[in-house]
């Protein structure tokens, strides 16, 4: 127990990142899920952030009420977002997304009841490690289920070929829409849980490198079930602590062995480190 | 009335720093249909580099400018070496590629950082001579004139090439249909070779000349003119040279008056990424894109 509690004191910040990293990544994991790849998730998680922790400091909302719009909100713009912009595919929507976080961002830096760019500071602390892991063990959950279903399969369908799903009866565009709308929902829980840790947060955090950061949990943890992304955004953010103990402390080597990591599995390992522990698999097409 | 045309002069002098950035992501796309977001990486090495040789190794910046432009041209063929050709060999989708290049960009951008450290340099003062133009109350310097000089002769001479030389013929042949040039004998992993060698050379350049502009040079410099050259693609349409020049101007322009109606700086992104995503959803080849829409 007191080897427990010392653990804790040493790294209580590093496990409760690691879990709010894993829900994020399992967020992009949806949208992947039925083959879209989208770089706005960061900033639907902005906007939980944002939306949590302004009902919370002006509004003196509850807690749970302030996640719960903050989530919400962000499922609302993505589904006015979603409906014209999955329309369009690949590396395009990639930009649109892109994009659209951007204007979020600079949307945040701007208005005044965000902060600006100096952020919303003196948000209370009221996430806890159960919160932040029992909202991660109901998602996976819930997503495991939802892998299995006939939704589950729909995406998949949609992932492998789109046209052909189309031609099979499956209303791409309502599934799109929903794989969307469902990461945007869980991405915008994951900020506002956020910003309930952290005291502070501001629009930098939720631009393009956090965009890019989800991607790369997915890619290196694998996305052939709910653990890779979990799996990856553990590693890469328990990482930096390992190569402190090691003493490899320098910031541009710990960055460049995070690029060498990526790069190895795109290369060799296609199905991500989880094909590791399940054994060869399927090609996974992204 | 002067302070317009002032900001409208000074757009079109980044603009075409912008355009000959872009020109190294449209011409990759145009070939590989792979975003190469290693691009930026590219730029800032370059940039990097040119001052090192002017700073540490003492040369004049007319002889520091080529040899960074050959370096930034020789880390494109390392690129297309590490992390695209043997994603070529297996095949494997255009996701895998950008995904690859991230991790290139990662692994340039903590190089510049361990070589050249975080801090913002500048290149030595009186590099160049400059000299100051007085139009009624517009001021033009010889610095911008140089810059839109160079980045119009490398516009210039990579569009006579693409179309004249048989290397050039051969890279729109691959741009085409890779199978087709296979089969008519063109050695298709050398052309892609010298797609990325003039890619990253051109964006080296613009690094260089981007540096000079500003005059400030640090290692994440790329971050904000990776997302410009984005939308600079989009808007003139992914995989055009004319449009990445014409989409790079546009942006310039579109940058200063932003700032010049609103007053303020702030939005200057906002009405350019807004802009990208509205034209996105309309039109998504772009301006000048060709009919199709690609699917990665």
């Amino acid at each position: 127990m007191a080897f427990l509690s010392q653990f804790f004191a040493v790294y209580g910040s590093l496990v409760n990142f690691i879990g709010i990293n894993a829900l994020l990544a399992l967020s992009l994991y949806v949208t992947l899920s039925a083959g879209q790849l989208s770089l706005g998730n960061a900033a639907f998680a902005g906007i939980g952030a944002y939306t949590a922790g302004i009902l919370t400091m002006r509004f003196h909302m509850p807690y749970a009420i302030s996640v719960a719009a903050g989530a919400g909100l962000a499922a609302v713009i993505a589904l006015l977002i979603g409906l014209p912009v999955l329309r369009i595919r690949g590396i395009f929507l990639a930009m649109a997304t892109l994009a659209f976080g951007e204007v979020v961002r600079i949307a945040a830096v701007n208005l005044d009841i965000t902060g600006g760019a100096q952020g919303l500071v003196g948000i209370p602390n009221k996430t806890t490690t159960c919160t932040i892991y029992g909202v991660l063990a109901a998602t996976a959950y819930f997503l495991a289920v939802l892998r299995g279903s006939k939704v589950g399969w729909s995406l998949a369908a949609i992932r492998e070929d789109e046209t052909a799903a189309m031609a099979l009866g499956i209303n791409t565009a309502r599934y799109k829409t929903l794989a969307f709308v469902l990461g945007a929902f869980i991405a915008g829980i994951a900020g506002a849980i956020y910003a309930h840790l952290n005291f502070i947060i501001t629009p930098g955090e939720f631009g393009f490198s956090a965009a890019v950061q989800l991607l790369i949990y997915n890619i290196v943890g694998g996305m052939q079930s709910v653990y890779g992304p979990m799996l990856g955004a553990f590693i890469l953010t328990a990482l930096p602590e390992v190569l402190r103990g090691v003493s490899l402390s320098a910031g541009p080597l710990r960055l460049g062995i995070n690029g060498v990591i990526l790069l190895l599995v795109i290369l060799y390992l296609p199905n991500g480190l989880i094909s590791f522990l399940k054994g060869p698999n399927r090609v996974s097409r992204i | 009335m002067s302070v317009l045309v002032q900001q409208l002069i000074n757009g079109f002098f980044i603009g075409s720093v912008y355009g000959l950035f872009a020109i190294g992501y449209t011409l990759v796309f145009g070939v590989l249909d792979i975003l190469n977001l290693a691009h930026a990486a590219v730029f800032t090495l370059g940039g990097l580099t040119a001052l090192w040789l002017v700073a540490t190794g003492g040369l004049s910046i007319w002889v520091a400018f080529p040899l960074a432009v050959l370096f930034s041209g020789a880390l494109g063929l390392l690129l297309d070496r590490i992390a695209f050709a043997p994603l070529r060999r297996r095949a494997a989708s255009n996701l895998s590629g950008l995904i690859s290049s991230i991790a290139m960009a990662i692994i340039f951008e903590s190089a510049a950082l361990g070589i050249f450290g975080a801090r913002t340099v500048r290149f030595p003062q009186g590099l160049l001579v400059n000299r100051v133009w007085h139009f009624e109350s517009v001021t033009v310097t010889s610095l911008q004139v140089e810059i839109v000089l160079s980045a119009l002769v490398l516009m210039l001479a990579l569009t006579a090439c693409l179309r004249y030389t048989r290397t050039g013929k051969a890279i729109r042949a691959v741009a085409e249909s890779e199978r087709t040039a296979r089969l008519l004998g063109i050695n298709v992993d050398g052309v892609i070779a010298v797609t990325f060698f003039v890619s990253s050379a051109l964006g080296g350049a613009a690094g260089i000349l981007y540096g000079l502009y500003f005059d400030a040079l640090a290692p994440d410099m790329g971050r904000s003119i990776e997302l410009k050259g984005l939308a600079v693609i989009i808007l003139g349409g992914m995989g055009s040279i004319p449009g990445a020049i014409l989409g790079g101007i546009a942006f310039g322009l579109s940058e200063v008056l932003t700032v010049a109606l609103t007053g303020t700086s702030n939005l200057r992104d906002a009405v350019a990424f807004s802009v990208l995503l509205v034209i996105l959803i309309l039109r998504p080849t772009g301006l000048l894109g060709r009919g199709r829409v690609r699917e990665a």
